[in-house]
């Protein structure tokens, strides 16, 4: 068991940060040289200005129409955002690893606002797989993949939350915890997770061509 | 061309009343100038559909329902598209070819000016007209105008198989060629556009596209062997023969000549070719970066560009310079030898070498008022209206021809003066 | 309100297609698709697909998925999934079979109007995902064949409805005689080099609307603007060829349509009230070319309208008495921002302007834009029920008072004219034109 640990600790967590941090560059250095190579105009179109007020109005909650046209969604879907970025990285337990190993950490979350963050999450992920099943226009574009996707966004959650508070097999449920974790890191730039990185890039794109170009708003 | 050195030179001005014919008339339309400068000529209104031209005061005296398309050729003859009863033809210096048309548009001159030719359209069919003179074969359907420099041979695009209403697989296989003098080529294509005659007009090369994606260039008929996904309008070599076009590969653009690139480098953009008059260099407007515009040199894009657009592109006669008008940030200035003028304009005609090539003069409009800039100098007069100027052939004159304060005035200036 | 008979997904046969279909092979479908997917694309492909996480939510933003009872199958995503992702999926391998499928859906299903690029929280802009399908199917030649007619029209003759050389100075000089009979003064410049203005029209206007060159004529006139008409080719700015993705011909037809302009050297180019070719002239042909932005600053009617009725040069000499709604064409308001000055342009000609709602850049489209029109009688009736939330919104604005209908864009008119038609609303369709002229000071005949 403690070999396991170490080791998933260890290396595996090495690998997964390298895979995501190298991923999460190469993926973007890549879409930067193929812009640069088929499509080099859209460099000349991007503007800050309408770049930064098309990501604002989208990152607001009710700041759009369509946001404002499925407030459920909306609620749901910034909650289960905010809580997937802020609950891991704020997490106390994470904190207090990281400074062991690298001598310095930041300010971290009480326990009971990480764990409601957690619950959010994981209520947030099945309102998605309900809403996947019951709506037809999700359901008909809907593949296998995009529940695999779901459940590797899920799975840390789970396992944290059962093991943080020991509800069974804590030690496994642990090693789950971190693996299932290092996959969620991994599957980012290489799965629709990469939208963590392009969404702010295409919204720039959109944001920029409504404002600068087209003159009109694009929300 | 038309022989330059016989115009008059002495050094002075001669003014023509313009903006005074208005009283003998209802309207008088926008005036054209001869190439000498001596006469001034616009279509003016009787009355009610009655039109003619009035040249320096004076009225044809021949009286159309339709006057339109006045134009001087480049020897100074003055025609006109002008229609009676319903019926169009020419007229020149004020005489009407003795043919009528159900319709004549699209007048071409020779390099001369000697010689007119038209586009003409009689019950439905199509030919063209070269003095007063019809093809004998009539066309559907007619494009793409052209005459041959020594104005001997027209020929245009025409349409020598009908197609049906909709019948796209008929279009595509094919129903368009070409017509020199009435006689159309063997060889048939989706589409056939931008002619262009050798010097000497004995071939004719033109753009052609094979069913919806082969683009190629035509010579005499015979479609090169290579396709292109685009292509623009060839131009001859003057010396080599060479037929010379811009051709589109793998998204980007490059001149070709006879079939196979010749140019190494790939640009946005590539149109305009043109063979210095020596025929030692090849030249085109270019934009090397998506955006930016400039002019290539024998495949070499020059440093200077500009953010909006390049044209008029124009060799000196000696072909050692070059020069092409240029629009950055909404104004427009001259690109000359790879730098551009320090001053900007609303607008800008085409450049005008002087003979030795040694000076180049535009001219420019800002905010309503026409000026004459020469190297990068705007010279203090400004006017209502200004023609192109035009260097003496020993290069110590130029001809302005301008109009101020409703007076055409055709000034022979000296160039040291003016630039001293 | 009538309700158009519901056609039972009936197969629509259309000889464009069946053209293309005849004779094609699974290597040449696999070829074209790979050289388009791999060769002309590029990031904006691949990112849009990859980032898309299929969550449907830009699917309240397609009128045919609103039209159709929000029948999953006409979502925006839908279509990219019955369309690219299976290319992608299956490494461009797809049967004849479902090629007709893509052709059906990116020409007769999607306007490229752009409004779910609003609704996406990624801005995926999914009309120009359908326009990379397009771009397949006019390479595999299974363009519908009415709009592959326009598209050889513009080719050969450079219009967009066969109008031949001498049938367009001939049409101006009629309408300029016409004209006479009110102005007797009027002119309208043909070839006039160095003129402030070219004034541009699309080629139905020559073809059947002739009274709208006589009207802006008139408009002109009155208003004493210096401007031309080329009597050549690069006089219609409309453009097909870029709705069937034959980026060639697009590119042919914008140069000639520009270079025509600098020939002339006139300040800016201004065009008649159409919204199709707004967006080919302003935001598509000319970045094929190179041309960052229009070389030579290119108005709609709606900006040059207000112009000059903000400049007094135009003025109302009684305003239009009938209530009137205004319709936003999406290539002119989300393409162009023009929907303030079309509201300052209507209050500032009628007594009376009802809003319909969503309006602005939400509103809908009129479901013949993106070349969905101009495939056809085949496909008439699929459009109009594809339209009838429009129906909804154009009944809505009637109850609340609306007589007529404004519609600035050429398209928009035929499209809202078969929906006027076939639901029965009864109202008066007009183009601002049609409208300043009716209301303006003019001279004393
Ligand atoms: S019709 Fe408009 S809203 Fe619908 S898919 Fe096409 S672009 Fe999107
Ligand atoms: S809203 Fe955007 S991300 Fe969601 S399915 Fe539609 S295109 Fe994809």
């Amino acid at each position: 068991m403690h070999a396991i640990y170490g080791w998933v600790t260890g290396p595996l967590t090495w690998i997964a940060f390298l895979l995501f941090f190298g991923g999460l560059l190469y993926r973007l250095v890549q879409l930067l040289i193929l812009v640069r190579r088929k499509e080099p105009f859209i460099f000349s179109y991007m503007s800050l200005k309408y770049s930064l007020r098309s990501i604002l109005h989208w990152i607001l909650p009710f700041g759009t129409v369509n946001w404002r046209l499925h407030p459920v969604m909306t609620i749901v879907t910034f909650a289960f955002h905010i809580c997937l970025l802020v609950a891991p990285v704020f997490l106390m337990a994470h904190a207090i690893l990281f400074e062991e190993a690298w001598g310095f950490g930041w300010p971290s979350l009480p326990d009971v606002a990480a764990d409601w963050m957690t619950l959010i999450v994981i209520a947030g992920a099945v309102f998605f797989l309900v809403r996947r099943i019951v709506r037809p226009e999700v359901r008909f574009v809907t593949s296998t993949s995009d529940y695999v996707l779901l459940a590797v966004v899920a799975a840390p959650f789970v396992t944290g939350f059962i093991a943080y508070h020991q509800l069974f097999a804590y030690r496994w449920m642990l090693v789950a915890h971190i693996v299932s974790g290092q996959v969620m890191l991994v599957a980012i730039p290489f799965t629709r997770l990469v939208h963590m990185l392009f969404a702010p890039l295409t919204r720039a794109y959109t944001g920029s061509e409504f404002g600068g170009v087209r003159h009109a708003v694009d929300w | 061309m038309a022989d330059v050195s016989r115009w008059d030179w002495e050094i002075g001005t001669k003014a023509i009343p313009f903006d005074a014919w208005k009283a003998d008339f209802a309207w008088v339309e926008e005036p054209y100038v001869s190439p000498d400068g001596e006469r001034i000529a616009a279509v003016v209104n009787l009355d009610d559909a009655q039109f003619s031209v009035c040249v320096n005061g004076r009225a044809w005296e021949g009286v159309f329902d339709k006057a339109w398309y006045l134009r001087f050729s480049h020897d100074g003859r003055l025609s006109a598209l002008v229609s009676e009863d319903g019926e169009w033809t020419v007229a020149v210096d004020g005489e009407t070819w003795p043919e009528r048309y159900g319709y004549v548009w699209n007048t071409l001159f020779s390099a001369d000016g000697a010689r007119v030719a038209v586009a003409a359209q009689q019950d439905m069919a199509y030919a063209m007209v070269l003095d007063g003179v019809m093809w004998e074969n009539r066309f559907a359907n007619m494009t793409h105008f052209a005459i041959s420099p020594d104005g001997r041979h027209t020929a245009a695009t025409v349409q020598v198989k009908e197609t049906g209403e909709a019948d796209i697989a008929r279009f595509q296989a094919g129903c368009y060629s070409v017509a020199v003098d009435g006689d159309a080529w063997d060889s048939v294509f989706t589409n056939v556009w931008n002619l262009a005659f050798s010097p000497d007009g004995a071939h004719l090369a033109a753009e052609v596209r094979q069913g919806l994606y082969d683009y190629t260039i035509a010579v005499d008929g015979r479609p090169w062997e290579r396709c292109f996904s685009s292509v623009w309008q060839p131009v001859f070599h003057p010396v080599s023969g060479a037929v010379i076009a811009p051709v589109r590969l793998e998204g980007q653009w490059t001149v070709a000549a006879d079939g196979a690139p010749i140019w190494p480098r790939r640009f946005v953009q590539v149109w305009h070719q043109q063979v210095s008059p020596d025929g030692q260099r090849l030249a085109a407007i270019v934009s090397p970066r998506y955006g930016y515009w400039t002019l290539a040199v024998d495949g070499v894009p020059w440093r200077t560009t500009v953010n909006e657009m390049v044209m008029d592109l124009r060799f000196s006669p000696d072909g050692r310079r070059l020069a092409a008008a240029a629009k950055h940030d909404g104004r427009w200035t001259l690109l000359v030898d790879d730098r551009l003028w320090s001053q900007r304009f609303d607008q800008i005609r085409p450049p005008v070498f002087s003979p030795d090539g040694r000076l180049v003069a535009a001219v420019v409009e800002t905010e309503g008022r026409f000026g004459l800039v020469v190297d990068d100098r705007r010279l203090p007069q400004s006017y209502e209206a200004l023609w192109q100027p035009v260097f003496s052939p020993d290069g110590t004159r130029v001809l302005v021809r301008g109009i101020e304060k409703g007076t055409y005035r055709r000034q022979v200036l000296a160039v040291d003066q003016l630039l001293a | 309100m009538a309700q158009p008979a519901k056609s039972e997904a009936k197969q629509i046969v259309d000889n464009g297609i069946e053209k293309g279909a005849a004779g094609l092979t699974e290597d040449r479908i696999q070829a074209v698709i790979n050289r388009v997917i791999k060769g002309e694309s590029g990031a904006r492909l691949k990112v849009y697909v990859d980032t898309c996480v299929h969550c449907g939510l830009c699917s309240e933003a397609c009128h045919y998925y609103l039209s159709h009872d929000k029948d999953p199958r006409y979502s925006p995503v839908a279509k990219v999934k019955q369309t690219l992702w299976e290319m992608i999926r299956r490494k461009g391998r797809v049967s004849v079979d479902f090629m007709r499928r893509a052709a059906e859906i990116v020409h007769t299903e999607c306007n490229l109007c752009k409004r779910c690029a609003m609704y996406c929280p990624f801005g995926i802009d999914i009309a120009y995902l359908m326009m990379v399908v397009r771009r397949i199917v006019h390479l595999l030649g299974m363009t519908p064949q009415y709009i592959q007619d326009t598209a050889h029209s513009h080719a050969a003759v450079s219009n967009q409805m066969w109008v031949k050389p001498d049938e367009w100075p001939d049409t101006l000089q009629w309408q300029e005689e016409e004209a006479r009979g009110e102005i007797p003064t009027l002119r309208i410049p043909l070839e006039k080099e160095g003129a402030d203005i070219m004034y541009s029209v699309i080629g139905p206007e020559p073809k059947f609307q002739a009274q709208l060159i006589y009207q802006a004529a008139v408009i002109m006139d009155v208003a004493g603007v210096n401007w031309t008409m080329p009597a050549t080719a690069g006089w219609d700015n409309s453009d097909m060829a870029m709705f069937t993705g034959d980026n060639e011909v697009m590119g042919r037809i914008k140069r000639e349509h520009y270079e025509t302009a600098a020939r002339l050297r006139v300040r800016r180019i201004v065009m008649g009230e159409c919204g199709h070719a707004f967006r080919s002239v302003y935001d598509v042909g000319n970045r094929w070319l190179g041309w960052r932005i229009p070389p030579i600053p290119i108005i709609h009617a709606i900006e040059f309208y207000h112009e000059l009725l903000t400049a007094g040069k135009i003025r109302v000499a009684k305003k239009f008495k009938t209530p009137v709604t205004i319709h936003d064409p999406c290539n002119v308001v989300r393409g162009g921002g023009l929907h303030r000055m079309a509201r300052d342009l209507a209050h500032a000609l009628c007594e009376e302007v009802v809003e319909m709602y969503p309006n602005c850049e939400h509103n809908y489209c009129c479901c013949a834009g993106g070349g969905v029109i101009n495939c056809g009688p085949p496909w008439k009736n699929k459009r109009i029920e594809g339209n009838r939330v429009k129906a909804d919104q154009l009944a809505d604005a009637k109850i609340r008072g609306a007589k007529v209908l404004i519609a600035p864009c050429h398209n928009c008119h035929s499209g809202l004219e078969d929906i006027n038609h076939a639901y029965e609303l009864g109202l008066d369709i007009k183009f601002f034109g049609d409208i300043i002229y009716e209301v303006m000071e003019k001279p004393e005949a």
